[in-house]
């Protein structure tokens, strides 16, 4: 791609739109789709990254990161929803802000089946404990529904997971 | 009920009582069950972030206040089945390095909310020595109260990194002492301790 093409592609803009939000600090269990976003994140002087080992410490430190005064956004895949289940009554409880930026599998050109019943599963768990599902199934919608999700999130105290389709991004490739 | 093993070992609402009358300005998240009444019964203050479930989530709620307050020591006191929920969280917290993050585990080898059943630390799990293997800057185990004071002495500076230690207590129930379950308020009362509004 031409570098203008890179610079406007969706997890550019993505940062951008979390900068502009003065998220100072991203959480992360790898997943491809949001490898150039995390690299983006991890380069930044002004964003303070953290690499978990299980999703849920993502949703525990959003929320101390809240309590201290800082905005925090956890990034992950569709199968790392389900290990945040229990630890997701801790931003609903409080009231906390909480924004994930979730990269799906197991929905759309999926070769693997284990990603498939948790990648079916993510948008009813999340409802079910109390998360407001947002969906971007097209590339030119992942950067506004984030955008938004912001503003609903540290502005409205609201819990939000942006749902980043995975027709959106491509299923993956090997 | 106290079990035969632990007769003579310290007494957790003590323990927790000599912490924090030295705490200074520290903040202190407390993890849920005898933990928060713990803290609680050892004065409430708007410095204190109790956690009422979540469970295996108070150190990382410590790590997340400890990145976002950097000049502020930050204190957390949790169980030992709390934090064995959460052996992953001590990776991801010695790879964070905060120097500003203190673990104290209470350790009764018990899950004393749910009848006193024997965690693994009673099978000689040792979170001491885990949290020392994942990198914490400084861990130990105290037994006694003389341990326990050196403890309170050398919390009252910021370590080199997170630092993890273990007081095993009796196996004991004290009564609770339990502070407000609105998690909303107690959360806003923390911001708001630290000047911070509500939304």
């Amino acid at each position: 791609m031409e570098r203008d093409q890179v610079i406007d592609s969706w997890p550019y803009r993505a940062h951008r739109a979390l900068r502009a939000a003065e998220v100072r600090h991203v959480s992360y269990v790898p997943d491809a789709g949001h490898a150039t976003l995390i690299d983006l994140c991890i380069s930044d002087p002004s964003v303070a990254t953290t690499v978990l080992t299980t999703e849920e410490e993502g949703v525990a430190i959003s929320t101390g990161a809240w309590l201290g005064g800082m905005r925090s956004v956890i990034l992950m895949q569709s199968s790392g929803v389900g290990n945040c289940i229990n630890m997701l009554s801790l931003p609903v409880q409080t009231r906390s802000p909480l924004l994930m930026l979730v990269t799906m599998r197991g929905e759309w050109d999926e070769f693997n089946p284990w990603q498939v019943p948790m990648g079916q599963a993510t948008p009813a768990a999340l409802e079910a404990i109390g998360v407001t599902v947002v969906r971007a199934e097209a590339e030119d919608e992942i950067v506004a529904s984030i955008a938004q999700a912001t503003t609903m999130a540290f502005e409205a105290d609201q819990q939000i997971a942006v749902l980043i389709g995975q027709r959106a991004i491509g299923a993956k490739t090997w | 009920m106290v079990s035969e093993h632990s007769r003579d070992r310290l007494d957790r609402r003590k323990v927790v009582a000599q912490l924090l009358a030295e705490r200074g300005d520290a903040l202190v998240v407390s993890g849920l069950g005898s933990s928060t009444y713990d803290v609680h019964a050892a004065g409430d203050v708007d410095a204190n972030y109790y956690l009422w479930g979540a469970m295996g989530g108070a150190a990382l709620v410590g790590l997340g206040i400890a990145l976002a307050q950097p000049s502020k020591r930050l204190l957390v006191i949790t169980g030992d089945g709390e934090q064995l929920m959460a052996l992953g969280g001590l990776a991801t917290i010695a790879v964070a390095r905060p120097k500003n993050l203190d673990i104290i585990v209470l350790d009764n080898e018990s899950f004393g909310e749910t009848g006193m059943q024997a965690s693994h630390t009673a099978s000689g799990v040792d979170l001491a020595a885990v949290a020392a293997a994942a990198g914490f800057a400084a861990t130990g185990i105290a037994s006694t109260i003389d341990d326990v004071a050196r403890l309170a002495s050398e919390l009252q500076q910021h370590g080199e990194g997170p630092r993890l230690f273990v007081i095993k207590l009796k196996a004991d129930s004290p009564p609770r002492s339990m502070p407000n379950r609105d998690a909303v308020f107690v959360k806003n009362r923390f911001r708001s301790y630290l000047g911070l509004g509500p939304c």
